[in-house]
C-alpha cells in the first residue's frame, strides 16, 4: 500500500520537475558565467551546474525537491494557495495568469513535507522563475502556514530562497509578510526548533531582510548573489563600481552572514548531517 | 484636516524641511531624555536616536530615525536612512525596554534602509530581520508611529509595534515613489503616478488594516502648527499607552499574522 503512494508521488514531483526547463530540453546550455556550451544531458546529469566552470545554473522549485527528499516522500504542503490582486492594480491579474500558465505554478512559492535520508522535515521552496521569486501576501501567507506546519508538528524546517525582493503590485502587503514571516520564526524558535535557511541565487530585498536571514543555520549556493540592497542601487548612491565578488555567497561568508557555501551536490548530504545533528537526544 | 489633498501632495508634505522631526517630539512630549549611544558591536550611527526618557512621568524608550537639521547633519544623519549599527543599537534599546518593563515607542520618517557597500558588507539585511523577529515577541507596550515618510523595510525595522499610528499626511510604503516608478516604468519621473497607485496615505492604509489610527493634522500639515500636531499626537500615544497597559490589546502576532490572508473589500463598498 505504502509504497504504491511513495511510486506515485515520486513519479508526480519528477513530472512536475521536467517542466520546469530553465536550461532548455534537447538544445545545448550556454553557460552565463563562462560562456561555453554543454549538452544538455551533460548538464542535466550534473544537477544543472556547469561541468566547465561549476556555475550553478537556477532551478524550479519541484526539481530542488526532487534532488533534496528521499524519493517517494514528498507531499506537497498548501499547493492551492494563490495569489489575489488586493490593491487592484492595473495588468497585475493578467501577468499573474501569465506566470500561472507559463510556469504551472500558482505562486512562486512551493512547500512540502518529506524525509531526508528518513528523518522528517518541511520544506519551503521559491521559485524564480515566477514573479522573480518576489514576496507577494500569497508568498508570505504560505510560508507562515508552512512555519506553523513545522511547529506544530515539531518538525525541522529547510527554506530555500531565491527572490528579486517586494512583489511591486502588492506595495504595503508585501511588505508586511516581511514581519509576518519573522513573527513566526520568532515562535518557531521558542519552540526550540531548527531552522536551515539555504540562500540560491538571487536572494535579495524584503526575503533578505526577513525569513532567509533568521536560520539557525545559513548555507549558500556558490556564487549566489546575496544582499538586501540590489547592486545597481548601490552603485548609484555611491558613485562607483562595486569590487569584484561583492555579495556573493563567497563575501557573505568572509563577512560572517553565512555558515558555509555548499555546491549542490553536497547540498542534500549537508542537510542530512544538519538534520542528524540536531535530533533531540542525538541520533539514533 | 486636509481632505483633498492629492497622494503626491501628501508625499510633498511628509518630507517637508520644516516638519517636526525626533527632536521636536522628544522635547515636545517627554521629559528627562537620556539619549543612548552605539550598538556595542560595531559603532554608533546617528540616523537613528534612542534613549530613556519620562512621558507623563513614566520611563519609556524612545527610539525614532532622525533626518538632521542642517545639510552638515543631514549628511552625518545619512538624511535618516540608517545603517545596520543604527537597526542593532535600536534592537539594544529594545531589549533593554524589555529587561526594565519600559513600554517601546517610536517614531519613524526614513527613506528607508541605506543602499551603501559598508551596510551591505555590514549584514543590512540580517539586522532588519533580527529587529522584525524580536519586535514581534517583545511582551512590553509597542507603539510606532509613523511622523514623515516610512519607505521599506527600512521602516518596518522600527514598526513591528501593538499599534502603528500615523499622521494624516505622513506615507508608509514598500519604498519611495521615485523608486517604485523606476522599477515599474524604468522611469523614476512617473513618481506622482506611482503615489496614486502605491496607496502609500494613511486613509489607504487605514482602510487595508496596515494602521490603526490616523493622527488628524492642522490644515496645510504639521508644520504650520506644530503645537497643535503635538497636542494630537501625545493624546493619541497616551490613550493607546493606557489601552495597552491595561492588557487590551490583539497581540503583535495576530495583528501582523492576519495581514494578507484575505482580499480586502475594495473602496466604496
Ligand atoms: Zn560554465
Amino acid at each position: 500500500m505504502n509504497s504504491i503512494f511513495a511510486k506515485r508521488r515520486a513519479r508526480l514531483l519528477a513530472m512536475k520537475s521536467l517542466r520546469e526547463h530553465y536550461v532548455p530540453v534537447g538544445s545545448a546550455a550556454v553557460c552565463p558565467r563562462c560562456g561555453k556550451e554543454s549538452g544538455h544531458p551533460a548538464v542535466a546529469q550534473n544537477l544543472f551546474v556547469c561541468p566547465l566552470c561549476g556555475y550553478h545554473f537556477p532551478v524550479g522549485a519541484y526539481y530542488r525537491l526532487s534532488i533534496t527528499l528521499d524519493h517517494g516522500s514528498f507531499r506537497e504542503l498548501y499547493p492551492k494557495l494563490a495569489p489575489q490582486d488586493p490593491l487592484s492594480f492595473p495588468g497585475y491579474r493578467k501577468k499573474l495568469e501569465a506566470a500561472q500558465r507559463k510556469t504551472g505554478l500558482n505562486e512562486a512559492a512551493v512547500s512540502a513535507v518529506g524525509t531526508i535520508d528518513g528523518r522528517r522535515c518541511v520544506v519551503g521552496v521559491l521559485d524564480s522563475r515566477f514573479f522573480l521569486g518576489s514576496m507577494s501576501s500569497a508568498v508570505g501567507e504560505k510560508l507562515t502556514l508552512t512555519i506553523e506546519y513545522a511547529w506544530k508538528n515539531r518538525l525541522p524546517l529547510i527554506v530555500f530562497s531565491a527572490s528579486g525582493g517586494a512583489r511591486m503590485q502588492e506595495g504595503i502587503l508585501s511588505l508586511m509578510q516581511m514581519a509576518k514571516t519573522s513573527a513566526a520564526l520568532g515562535r518557531f524558535d521558542q519552540r526550540g526548533l531548527l531552522y536551515i535557511s539555504v540562500l540560491t541565487d538571487p536572494t535579495t530585498g524584503g526575503v533578505t531582510a526577513s525569513f532567509a536571514s533568521l536560520g539557525d543555520v545559513i548555507l549558500a549556493e556558490p556564487g549566489a548573489l546575496i544582499g538586501f540592497a540590489g547592486p545597481r542601487v548601490i552603485q548609484q548612491t555611491i558613485g562607483e563600481t562595486l569590487p569584484e565578488g561583492f555579495q556573493r555567497a563567497e563575501f557573505q561568508m568572509e563577512h560572517g552572514f553565512v555558515d558555509a557555501v555548499v555546491p549542490r551536490n553536497e547540498m542534500r548530504d549537508t542537510l542530512s548531517q544538519l538534520l542528524r545533528l540536531h535530533e533531540k537526544g542525538g541520533p539514533s | 484636516m486636509n481632505d483633498r489633498l492629492t497622494a503626491a501632495e501628501r508625499v510633498a508634505i511628509a518630507r517637508h524641511p520644516q516638519r517636526p522631526n525626533i527632536s521636536d517630539y522628544i522635547s515636545a512630549l517627554f521629559t528627562d531624555f537620556f539619549e543612548q549611544r552605539g550598538d556595542r558591536l560595531m559603532g554608533e550611527d546617528a540616523s537613528i536616536l534612542g534613549g530613556v526618557a519620562l512621558y507623563h512621568g513614566r520611563p519609556v524608550t524612545v527610539i525614532g530615525t532622525r533626518k538632521g537639521k542642517d545639510l552638515e547633519e543631514n549628511i552625518h544623519c545619512r538624511f535618516g536612512m540608517p545603517n545596520p549599527e543604527g537597526y542593532r543599537k535600536a534592537l539594544r534599546l529594545m531589549r533593554q525596554a524589555e529587561k526594565f518593563r519600559r513600554p517601546v515607542i517610536t517614531f519613524i520618517d526614513t527613506g528607508g534602509a541605506y543602499p551603501g557597500l559598508e551596510a551591505e558588507e555590514r549584514g543590512q539585511g540580517e539586522a532588519i530581520a533580527r529587529n522584525l523577529m524580536e519586535m514581534s515577541r517583545l511582551t512590553v507596550p509597542v507603539i510606532a508611529l509613523i511622523t514623515g515618510e516610512g519607505n521599506s523595510g527600512g521602516a518596518l525595522a522600527l514598526a513591528v509595534a501593538d499599534r502603528v499610528l500615523m499622521l494624516e499626511n505622513a506615507v508608509y510604503a514598500i519604498l519611495s515613489p521615485e523608486g517604485f516608478a523606476s522599477i515599474l516604468w524604468k522611469d523614476a519621473g512617473r513618481s506622482s503616478d506611482a503615489c496614486e497607485l502605491m496607496k502609500l496615505t494613511a486613509a489607504d492604509l487605514k482602510a487595508l488594516d496596515v494602521i490603526d489610527e490616523i493622527i488628524l493634522e492642522p490644515g496645510g500639515g504639521a508644520h504650520l502648527a506644530r503645537a497643535i500636531t503635538f497636542r494630537q499626537v501625545d493624546e493619541a500615544i497616551s490613550r493607546h499607552l493606557a489601552e495597552l497597559s491595561k492588557g487590551k490589546q490583539l497581540g503583535r502576532y495576530q495583528k501582523f499574522r492576519r495581514i494578507g490572508t484575505a482580499v480586502p473589500k475594495k473602496e466604496g463598498q
